[in-house]
């Protein structure tokens, strides 16, 4: 398919670049801090403002936008700016995966709205966070210090605690922890990313009237079938983690859908590398098939909406070998995509998976990977996203650069696309091998690796023994 | 405070200002816990918890502080530290060393501003490049952010989906 990738990588969606500078303006904004804004600053909410007008939001924002410059911003005023800005990104989501589904001829469901999720948690502790929220806005992030940095540490503690509020809690956590590290050594500031997770969280502290967040669905029903593992992407921040798999569902009759299920650990910052599958020594079933490539059997799954499958590690067994180079070439061609919840849209979490076969790559002089896909042309070029490889996997840079395929995921960021490897195939003396980010799921199979993990013990079980000892329960 | 980088002209050679993934925080390198199992740069110290060597039960709370070096160690109950004489304790050199396992040389000293060449490699070169006297911290304080660090790998993990990770990324292969 010459020429396809290019449709791709050379050229923006039409609005992409308008939108994301208003945002740019809206970010700027922040970073200055909403409490003390110039007139540039007041002239960028007010393209915000224009721009979303015409929508549901548009009386709110453009009444948000005239009490912020007059210095009387409230708690709804910043939710109604972050729902503008969310909107934002709403739209360049839907374009850059439009494209994305075209250039891939990918089937995506349509998005039915489900049921709204039970109640959401503690009133009181969503208050704090937005209050907290609230003060960082105002203060901007060039006029954030320890003590403001911190500030939210307690609420933050105690959300931990509530189920319903982990997403917003674990959000809150990374950037307080990123807002921390910054204060006095950094010189510059991530005016996208943290506007990004201000305006998230921002939105995860709202509740509806009936008590219920927006962005939480229930499950749509349950489902029962193949699982088919095309490979795990891993998230990781100094006290969160998360393993997402990507896998091809089979069940019923209909084509296989597209699938993603995540598991996710709490942990502190040394634990990192191999020994963060350590963490996830309850869900033995999932480990033993993403390290054994094995298919896996699963009974009365609960499905949420937008294609996520809540795993329940009790209603799975591990089956047949199955090779994930195998899955994608045979299934993912023709399997449907799931609708992306309106609420999650946002170009960050675009990770769609492919299959790369007959590329070029290419080492930059700085280090920079890229599979050239289509011939000369210069636009059908896609950077490898090396610096997603996790800690925890035998994938490295150079073994990426060898390969002559890969299982990845398409991500898109500041501007452009890049592919995040989850697997590669390495010619080898008699053959092909494969190498994936959850080979090590049950431990290093490497003997270096091995090694090195043996060296540096087992700080999960460490940090659990000083826990149980000093925790007085 | 952080520095002022939100001016357009400053945006217009970096895509780092408009990345949703922007890196801030260096990962933490691997290390052997058993010794320190608690490390942090934080309020103006590097400080830390350090396990005792012949009572299991019971840890030293170790500090050095940034600029005056100023240094400390006392049990968790608060009794000083006996080995701590006119200069630091073992314990204070196993919280330096396993320190610099941990950030990298370079980053505990810039934060502690002591000035190193290329001689220092190891938290204990960079006790010996300090003239600070022992001076009590408090212990407390220290202690109970160990416990609330321990405590995150008390809570139940999370089998729904938590769409925010895709802001984190899994920070690339270290060590």
């Amino acid at each position: 398919m010459p020429g396809v990738w290019s449709e791709l990588t050379g050229a923006v969606p039409p609005g992409v670049t308008e939108a994301l500078e208003l945002a740019d303006g809206f970010d700027r904004a922040l970073a200055h801090g909403l409490g003390r804004l110039g007139e540039e600053h007041v002239a960028a909410l007010e393209a915000l403002a224009a721009a979303t007008a015409a929508t549901p939001l548009g009386d709110r924002v453009a009444e948000a936008v005239t009490k912020v410059a007059a210095g009387a911003a409230a708690e709804e005023h910043l939710v109604a700016l972050a729902g503008a800005r969310t909107a934002l990104f709403g739209a360049v989501h839907d374009a850059l995966l439009a494209r994305l589904d075209a250039v891939l001829g990918r089937t995506r469901a349509e998005w039915r709205e489900p049921a709204a999720a039970g109640p959401y948690g503690s009133e009181n502790l969503l208050a704090g966070l937005r209050s907290w929220l609230h003060e960082l806005a105002v203060a901007g992030w060039r006029g954030v210090d320890h003590d403001l940095a911190a500030a939210s540490s307690q609420v933050i503690e105690a959300m931990l605690a509530e189920p319903g509020l982990r997403r917003a809690a674990v959000l809150a956590d990374g950037l307080a922890a990123e807002l921390h590290a910054a204060c006095g050594v950094l010189d510059r500031i991530p005016a996208r990313r943290w506007a990004d997770l201000w305006a998230r969280a921002l939105l995860l502290t709202h509740v509806g009237p009936d008590g219920r967040s927006p962005l939480a669905a229930e499950p749509a029903g349950t489902v029962s079938g193949r699982l088919l593992v095309l490979g795990v992407d891993v998230h990781e921040h100094p006290t969160a983690v998360q393993l997402q798999v990507h896998a091809l569902l089979e069940a019923g009759d209909g084509p296989a859908r597209l699938v993603r299920t995540a598991v996710g650990a709490m942990k502190v910052d040394t634990v990192v590398g191999p020994a963060l599958w350590q963490l996830f020594d309850a869900h033995p079933v999932l480990l033993g098939a993403l390290a054994g490539r094995l298919t896996l059997e699963v009974t009365d799954l609960p499905l949420l909406p937008g294609g996520d499958l809540v795993w329940h590690d009790d209603r799975a067994r591990a089956g047949e070998p199955a090779d994930p180079f195998v899955t994608a070439r045979v299934g993912l061609a023709g399997a449907t995509a799931p609708a992306v919840p309106p609420l999650e849209r946002h170009p960050v979490r675009i990770a769609e998976p492919v299959l790369l076969e007959g590329y070029t790559a290419v080492t930059g002089e700085d280090d920079t990977l890229t599979f050239v896909l289509d011939g000369d042309d210069p636009d059908g070029a896609l950077p490898v996203a090396v610096d997603r490889l996790p800690s925890c996997g035998p994938l490295t840079p150079k073994l990426v650069a060898r390969s002559k395929a890969c299982i990845g995921l398409l991500r898109w960021d500041a501007g452009r696309w890049s592919l995040q490897p989850l697997a590669v195939q390495v010619r080898a003396k008699g053959g092909v091998t494969a190498t994936h980010t959850g080979d090590w799921a049950q431990g290093p199979t490497d003997p270096k690796a091995a090694k090195a993990a043996a060296r540096h013990g087992n700080p999960v079980a460490v940090l659990r023994e000083r826990a149980g000892r000093l925790l007085r329960r | 405070m952080i520095a002022d980088s939100t001016a357009p002209e400053a945006w217009s050679s970096s895509s780092w200002e408009r990345s949703s993934t922007a890196r801030v925080v260096s990962p933490v390198r691997p290390r052997k816990l058993a010794k320190v199992p608690f490390v942090e740069l934080a309020g103006g110290c590097l400080q830390g918890v350090v396990s005792s060597g012949s009572d299991e039960s019971r840890v030293y709370v170790s500090s050095i502080a940034a600029r005056t070096h100023a240094y400390s160690c006392s049990t968790n109950n608060n009794r000083w530290c006996g080995g701590l004489g006119g200069s630091p304790c073992k314990h204070l050199h196993a919280l330096a060393n396993e320190a610099v396992l941990q950030y990298g040389v370079d980053r505990v000293a810039r934060y502690l501003r002591v000035e190193v060449d290329a001689e220092v490699s190891t938290g204990s070169d960079l006790i010996a490049r300090m003239n600070g006297r022992p001076e009590q911290a408090q212990a407390e304080t220290v202690f109970s952010r160990f416990l609330r660090h321990l405590a995150y790998l008390e809570l139940p993990g999370t089998t729904a989906p938590l769409p925010e990770m895709h802001w984190f990324p899994a920070t690339g292969a270290v060590g």
